[in-house]
């Protein structure tokens, strides 16, 4: 299916036109009562600027039938910009061949928040859209009634068209559109939603993403894709160290580079300052391979200032030394201390994983057009609200006259959630008076990320004589994202603790969860699914190294420790939940179970394989939902590992798209094995080692899993949607290196595996 | 003066001749479907085809170009209906898209090259391409069904 994309004002302006547009309804959350109307309360109304769900802000029909829908968050690769829009035509009846999907340019008092991330699209929204879709097809069933005088309860909304059942009568779409805009909106409260066995898209699968022929083709505009006339070209030169500055530099080499108009210096923010530009020198040229060699060409001195000293290999050695000592008690149940003293045996495991960089194979870019107090954006980011905000603090000017226009995302991962370059775009362009394209190189990109955090996990789990576990310590030491925004910070913010630690499931007595202090040297930020990529790690790990130990199956033991089917009081006052009202998302045993058993049936659990290979198994909860995964893999007599087969359930609730999310996993296997297999940032007087993909290889085809399968539990429409982007990913490591100790019988308890199968 | 054919319309370029041919693409012809990814032929996101056989655009200078015809992802089917996209669609490949045509443009070469390639032939010729979303399993799947002009 061939659907345009556009982002131009004046398409918006005909776009809007159709239902006729007043200010947005703001809702404090969705809360829906009614029987059959999803009875289930979610935080999206504790982000900035909540929720909007006015059918005229985001749909539109023009009298030729066609019905415009708005999709206002950003695609980076989750198939949001189809699934929402989707949800809406579904609940309106609308006919998916004759529905067009416009990007929404960030405007959060319009469209409500835009922060695309926290795999928050589809659980905040759902019923959101569902309540713009059933708001405006009762819109045209009320034009249709009153064309035809008769009673709204004769007429019905069905596949583009309203019908009178007493006389067959038609109108399309079309013929209706000026007539429903004219009609009041819906009250939420009178709103009939669809009967779920009713939808004809939702949950189906059956709608390939909007985008499809122009990514087939090349006519798919990614933020690098933004063309202008008088468009400058620019790459910049930053400092190596995070906290350095600019000294001095000579540009007389690099201004003689044919293409080469300009060389200026680009402010920079001391750290820490969120999201605010590193600073540096900007070559600006005709075109960004004149830009790239002008760079080349630049003689910089730089003040490296304090964080010269960090060395990633000393770091791990103090990470490590502190998670041996007691730390902050960040979640306490019963007497663990006790506990672990009187044990018949105590089995300990130290994991360590390093920094990531994201590597979206769209490196940061952004395009800004700065004309007095006025600015324009064509960015790639997740954050389109919060971007406009950021630019017109940064320039000075009101967020009234900032337009963000959200170009597709060539990848996301949390790197562009954070609009660093669009900052830098914008002063560019300020200060050459054009409009400037700001291009990051991979190796800006590896050398000036926001890394996924490097973290030091220790586990001390307390067994009796029975071989119960009844006594668990988790320490995790990771440098904070809050670091990022404030200097200091040295413990884990409430988001970070969430993800894996004081969250854990098991159903043990005594339960302790610490987290001693960690310096932060560099930028840290979100990478998908943050914190639980070490926290899964660890405790999964420790799950297979007590079976081991045990001489258990390690499906038993995870099963065993996860308990009976329950709902889990962890005991933390005010536990941070993704966001989330416990009440509507609890830590729900039974359903972590349950997605570990389907993944045993549907992955063949316990079935024999040959020499050198190996299962292994791994769950995790986050985002909400549930996801357990086997992993098989095989090794060779050199350590070469391949990946025969992985098989991942996912209980992510009532889901929209399931071939989406069947995509998404398949993905995460890819980026799980990365991670495991070679996933490492290292420093070295303060600067990033790595570069590119040589350096910071990433799995290629030849050494993907042959065959990704994915089971997705039915989960049936009265459970609350979670999170699909980011939760395939951190059952994958685990899983892989338990496979690896079946295998061989080495167990990896530091990431990225890197050579240690090389011995085997 | 640099002449070369870039699907299938001439060009010239009286520019540097040690610009990457990706940069003139993009940012001189407006041709923006040709990604950049890395910029050292590590990731084959600017794979475009010269003289008919794959290219990364991104470290062959407009030096070397002169008199090659070029042809990219724009130019790679007037309707954008070469079976190795349409195969594509029918998979539903893509996840973010980014790296897509470059994929398309070397699996394109591939099946010139050899129509029937087997499960080591794909993962081989593929392997200087990089998909970071992970679509790997889908683009082997949809090289099959265009080798198999199912």
């Amino acid at each position: 299916m061939y659907k345009t994309f556009a982002i131009e004002k004046i398409s918006r302006r005909a776009v809007l036109r159709g239902l006729g547009i007043t200010g947005g309804l703001v809702v404090a959350a969705p809360v829906m009562s009614r029987r059959g109307m999803a009875a289930y309360v979610t935080g999206a109304g504790k982000m900035p600027h909540g929720t909007v769900n006015n059918p005229r802000v985001f749909v539109a029909i023009t009298p030729d039938g066609m019905v415009t829908i708005i999709a206002h968050r950003s695609e980076m690769g989750t198939g949001v910009r189809t699934s929402l829009p989707m949800i809406v035509a579904d609940e309106m009846e609308a006919d998916w061949t004759r529905v067009q999907v416009r990007q929404a340019p960030g405007d959060e008092v319009k469209y409500g928040n835009q922060d695309t991330d926290g795999s928050r699209s589809t659980r905040h929204y759902l019923i959101p859209m569902r309540q713009v879709g059933a708001a405006a097809r009762m819109m045209l069933e009320a034009a249709a009634a009153k064309r035809w005088n008769v009673p709204v309860t004769e007429v019905k909304a069905v596949g583009h068209e309203v019908v009178h059942s007493g006389t067959g009568r038609k109108l399309g779409y079309g013929e209706l559109a000026a007539d429903a805009a004219a009609q009041p909106v819906v009250a939420v409260a009178d709103l009939r939603l669809k009967d779920p066995k009713d939808f004809r898209y939702i949950g189906k699968g059956r709608v390939s993403i909007v985008d499809l022929h122009d990514i087939t083709t090349g006519k798919a505009m990614y933020g690098s894709d933004t063309r202008l006339p008088g468009l400058k070209y620019a790459v910049i030169a930053r400092p190596p160290v995070v906290g350095g500055k600019l000294v001095s530099f000579d540009a007389t080499d690099a201004m003689k580079v044919p293409g080469v108009e300009k060389v200026i210096e680009v402010r920079g923010w001391p750290w820490p300052s969120k999201f605010q530009p590193l600073g540096g020198v900007a070559v600006i040229a005709r075109n960004t391979g004149a830009a790239i060699m002008g760079r080349d060409a630049l003689k910089v001195v730089w003040d490296d200032g304090a964080n010269a000293r960090y060395d990633s290999i000393a770091y791990r050695a103090e990470l490590e030394d502190a998670a041996r000592k007691p730390g902050l008690v960040v979640r306490n149940n019963g007497d663990p201390e006790g506990a672990l003293k009187s044990a018949d045996k105590v089995i300990v495991g130290e994991y360590y994983l390093p920094h990531l960089a994201h590597a979206s194979m769209e490196p940061p870019v952004a395009t800004a057009r700065v004309t007095g107090d006025k600015a324009e954006i064509w960015a790639p980011v997740q954050s389109p609200g919060g971007t406009r905000e950021d630019v017109a603090k940064t320039l000075g000017i009101s967020p009234e006259n900032v337009t963000v226009n959200v170009t597709l995302l060539g990848g996301g991962f949390g790197r562009k959630s954070k609009c660093d370059f669009a900052l830098e775009a914008a002063l560019l362009s300020k200060a050459v008076g054009a409009p400037v394209k700001v291009q990051w190189t991979r190796e800006d990109d590896v050398r000036h990320d926001f890394y996924h955090t490097v973290s030091a996990e220790r586990i001390e789990a307390g067994l009796d004589k029975s071989g119960k576990v009844i006594a668990w310590r988790h320490r995790s030491v990771a440098p904070t994202i809050a670091s990022t925004f404030a200097a200091g910070a040295k413990h884990a913010a409430p988001f970070e603790l969430g993800m894996g630690l004081v969250d854990l499931p098991f159903d043990i007595p005594n339960i302790r969860c610490e987290n001693p202090e960690a310096s932060a040297y560099t930028r840290i930020g979100w990478f998908r699914s943050v914190s639980n990529i070490p926290r899964a790690f660890a405790v999964q790990s420790m799950v297979a190294e007590i079976a081991q130990q045990t001489g258990r199956d390690p499906k038993d033991m995870l099963l065993d420790l996860i308990g009976p089917a329950r709902i889990v009081d962890t005991g933390v006052k005010d536990m941070w939940d993704y966001g989330e009202p416990l009440d509507s998302y609890p830590i729900d045993a039974g359903r972590l179970r349950k997605v570990v058993e389907l993944v045993a049936d549907k992955g063949n659990w316990g079935r024999s394989v040959p020499k050198g290979h190996g299962l292994g198994i791994a769950v995790h909860r986050s985002f909400v939902s549930y996801i357990a995964t086997i992993v098989e893999v095989a090794v060779d007599g050199k350590g070469k590992l391949t990946i025969p087969r992985v098989d991942t359930a996912i209980d992510c609730g009532t889901f929209v798209n399931p071939e989406r999310i069947q995509s998404q996993i398949e993905g995460a296997a890819i980026m799980g094995l990365s991670l495991a297999k070679y996933g490492e940032v290292t420093f070295k007087n303060g600067r990033t080692v790595q570069g590119n993909f040589d350096d910071f290889p990433v799995v290629r085809i030849d050494e993907a899993p042959i065959v990704t399968n994915v089971h997705i539990m039915p989960a049936g429409p009265d459970v609350p949607p979670s999170g699909v982007g980011e939760p395939g990913l951190p059952p994958f490591a685990p899983a892989l290196c338990n496979a690896i100790f079946a295998a061989t019988g080495k167990r990896i308890r530091s990431l990225p595996i890197g050579k240690q199968l090389e011995s085997t | 003066m640099i002449k070369l054919t870039v699907n299938g319309q001439e060009q010239i370029w009286d520019g540097d001749p040690s610009l990457p041919l990706l940069w003139y693409l993009r940012d001189e012809i407006g041709l923006t479907g040709t990604k950049f990814g890395c910029g050292h032929a590590l990731c084959g996101s600017c794979t475009v085809h010269i003289g008919g056989q794959a290219a990364r655009s991104c470290i062959t200078a407009m030096s070397d170009v002169g008199g090659q015809t070029v042809t990219t992802i724009e130019g790679l089917d007037p309707n954008g209906d070469h079976p190795v996209q349409k195969a594509w669609r029918q998979e539903n490949v893509p996840q973010c898209g980014f790296c897509q045509a470059g994929q398309i443009m070397q699996a394109a070469a591939l099946l010139k090259e050899n129509p029937h390639p087997s499960h080591e032939d794909i993962r081989d010729t593929m392997s200087g391409n990089i998909c970071r979303c992970g679509c790997y399993q889908r683009i082997e799947a949809a090289i099959r069904l265009a080798a198999t002009g199912a």
